[in-house]
């Protein structure tokens, strides 16, 4: 079979995300206000401190996604406690409501087992907590077959492939990636699905992942003929 | 400049998407008003954003407001109040804002759907609000530690509004109404940032007798204690003990601040009689061209500032692929992520150390400056600051966390 041009029962509608950010007003100076303020704050603000900094520095490494996990470090100096953080595996989670508890269970566990007292933010470092909306579009591009798609993903602002492979599985809470889900059931094709959905897109440059994807649609297509 | 000679900049995705929420605005109209059409942040990002939105097809005007002199010495201390400056208000100055902003009220058109509204001194004209249209208050002003009367004073009004928008999170204040965060932005198409030719550099360069048989460390700002002239005049003393280099401190000769005299004093007793220190008076007429090839010329620009707001020298620099020296201070760590985009620092001996660093490994200053460029082209320039003001205009009639188009 040629999975290149094989039509897909539906075709996929690419959107696009961008961001608008607004300040919350909640501040932390310490661990204990920082897992009390998560405990309280909409999944938008959990969602931008997990994801945004990844797409503001996406050009640049592929930074640990979360702000938390470097507040803690840079600013209190708890570099264990930034490393359990950041090492968190978003991928585990299908929505946002499970990764808070991950989160605040990381910081209770620490804040229970430590013996050391409480550590201050000075003044203008606090933790502040930032809201995202998101505002959701049609990107202009349709695919009918795993060719299209390949070809799309190349031009397709890098904000649509996150809207697809983060927010749409996380924050819309669709358990799996818009990507994975469409070859799986449109296009018949769950093994190359369940590659996609394997990927560990939190280790990529924003670029990085786009090649990535494009890679591993052209070597299944390549070596299932 | 048309949106379209953007796109070899920032590429064919990004300009669609801003065509694509421009077409959602289509039938509003965006009044924006300020103080002034020239001179001074806000009317230079104005006159550059405006242009563009129209050239989107959207109908975008700006007004702007007339008061008495006396008015915007009010607004003017006012504006260092909110700064957190110690300044002498009293009850008259209150009136005068009170009684002019009425007038102003009385001859300013309100006929936008949307009326975005700069800064304090036009603040008043919300008493027009109607139902009909959306208010938006944009602060260019680092709130965070403002004097307390005149921030009670201006609040009333502030929250007049549907909305209000701050540059980063540190600068806004405690308030009833939503307060967005749209960051500052530079034009990669004007006179301060545009590409130079080598020929262009050296002329300028000329104009104030420097050569580049060194490698040149830059500072870029107005003469100001809160920017630490003397102190960047020591990190340079302690980078020519091992590396032979020469300094600029440049800043503007027209700077509007009584204490410009004063520090320059300083800077020049300070600096002695070292031929590698040249420090320059720019006169307005070529600041832009001459900061662009002064910075395009240098081999490290710092920025070691007490207190700073966005700081935009600093972007400008990270445009032109310069590896920076700054101040984790202001909005300098939005910009610089350190060892990624640039390298930042808090003390004389630390800003030393890295310009010695970057000096001694010009592959790792390379990369540096590669990465800045990236940084500043995908969150920094123009396109972005459209982006984000659309979504905001977007947001005042759909005011949910996710909003479908």
């Amino acid at each position: 079979m040629n999975w290149w041009t094989k039509k897909s029962s539906n075709p996929f509608q690419f959107y696009t995300s961008v961001k608008l950010r607004e300040v919350t007003g909640r501040k932390a100076r310490t661990l204990r206000e920082l897992v009390e303020i998560i405990k309280e704050v909409s999944g938008s603000v959990i969602y931008y401190h997990t994801h945004v900094f990844l797409q503001r520095h996406q050009n640049i490494s592929p930074e640990p996604p979360n702000d938390f996990a470097f507040w803690v470090s840079s600013t209190l100096g708890e570099n264990k406690l930034s490393e359990e953080l950041a090492s968190i595996d978003i991928c585990e989670f299908s929505t946002i409501r499970e990764l808070r508890e991950r989160i605040i269970k990381t910081i209770e566990n620490h804040l229970f087992e430590t013996k050391e007292p409480q550590r201050y933010a000075l003044q203008g470092k606090e933790f502040e907590f930032i809201k995202a909306h998101s505002i959701v579009m049609p990107a202009g591009f349709t695919a009918h077959n795993l060719k299209e798609f390949a070809t799309i993903l190349e031009k397709v602002t890098i904000h649509s492939i996150y809207f697809h492979i983060f927010e749409a599985r996380l924050r819309l809470e669709k358990a799996v990636n818009d990507f994975a889900f469409w070859i799986g059931t449109s296009v018949g094709s769950p093994e190359l699905a369940k590659i996609i959905e394997s990927l560990d897109p939190y280790t990529f440059t924003g670029e990085g992942l786009r090649r990535e994807l494009i890679k591993i649609i052209n070597d299944w297509c390549t070596t299932h003929k | 400049m048309k949106i379209a000679d953007y796109e070899k900049l920032v590429g064919k995705d990004i300009i669609y998407e801003l065509t694509l929420l421009a077409k959602k605005l289509k039938r509003k109209k965006i009044q924006c008003i300020n103080s002034t059409r020239v001179g001074g942040g806000v009317a230079e990002i104005l006159s550059r954003l405006i242009p563009l939105l129209n050239d989107l097809g959207i109908d975008a005007t700006w007004d702007v407001i007339a008061a008495d002199t006396d008015y915007f010495n009010v607004t003017k201390a006012f504006h260092n109040a909110l700064h957190g400056r110690k300044v002498d208000i009293n009850q008259s100055m209150f009136d005068k804002f009170l009684s002019t902003g009425k007038k102003i009220l009385k001859d300013t058109k309100i006929y936008g759907d949307i009326v975005f509204v700069h800064d304090p001194q036009p603040m008043m004209l919300v008493d027009a609000k109607s139902r009909g249209n959306k208010w938006l208050w944009r602060c260019h002003v680092d709130v965070s530690r403002p004097y307390p009367e005149v921030w009670e004073f201006l609040r009333k009004y502030i929250e007049k509004y549907d909305s209000s928008i701050f540059s980063s999170p540190k600068f806004a204040s405690k308030l009833d109404i939503p307060q967005f965060l749209v960051a500052p932005s530079i034009d990669p198409f004007s006179e301060k940032n545009r590409d130079l030719t080598k020929t262009e550099i050296d002329t300028a360069l000329a104009r104030y007798g420097i050569e580049r048989d060194k490698p040149i460390i830059t500072q870029v700002s107005r003469f100001d204690y809160l920017k630490d002239p003397v102190g960047v005049i020591d990190a340079y003393r302690l980078v020519k003990k091992y590396i032979d280099c020469q300094l600029i401190l440049a800043g503007n000769e027209a700077a509007d601040d009584p204490e410009m005299d004063m520090v320059y004093k300083d800077i020049m007793q300070h600096k002695g009689d070292d031929p590698d220190i040249h420090v320059l008076l720019i006169k307005p007429e070529n600041n832009d061209l001459d900061v662009n090839a002064i910075q395009r010329a240098s081999a490290v620009v710092i920025q070691k500032s007490i207190r700073e707001g966005f700081a935009l020298t600093v972007t400008e620099a990270l445009w032109k692929e310069r590896p920076v020296v700054a101040s984790a201070v202001g909005g300098i760590p939005l910009q610089i992520s350190h060892g990624h985009s640039g390298l930042l620092c808090h003390t004389v001996g630390g800003a030393a150390l890295h310009i010695r660093e970057l000096l001694h490994s010009p592959e790792y200053a390379r990369q540096l400056g590669k990465n800045a460029k990236e940084h500043v082209r995908r969150n920094f320039l123009s396109t972005r600051h459209l982006r984000d003001y659309m979504m905001l205009f977007l947001y005042l009639y759909n005011p949910q966390d996710i909003i479908y188009l």
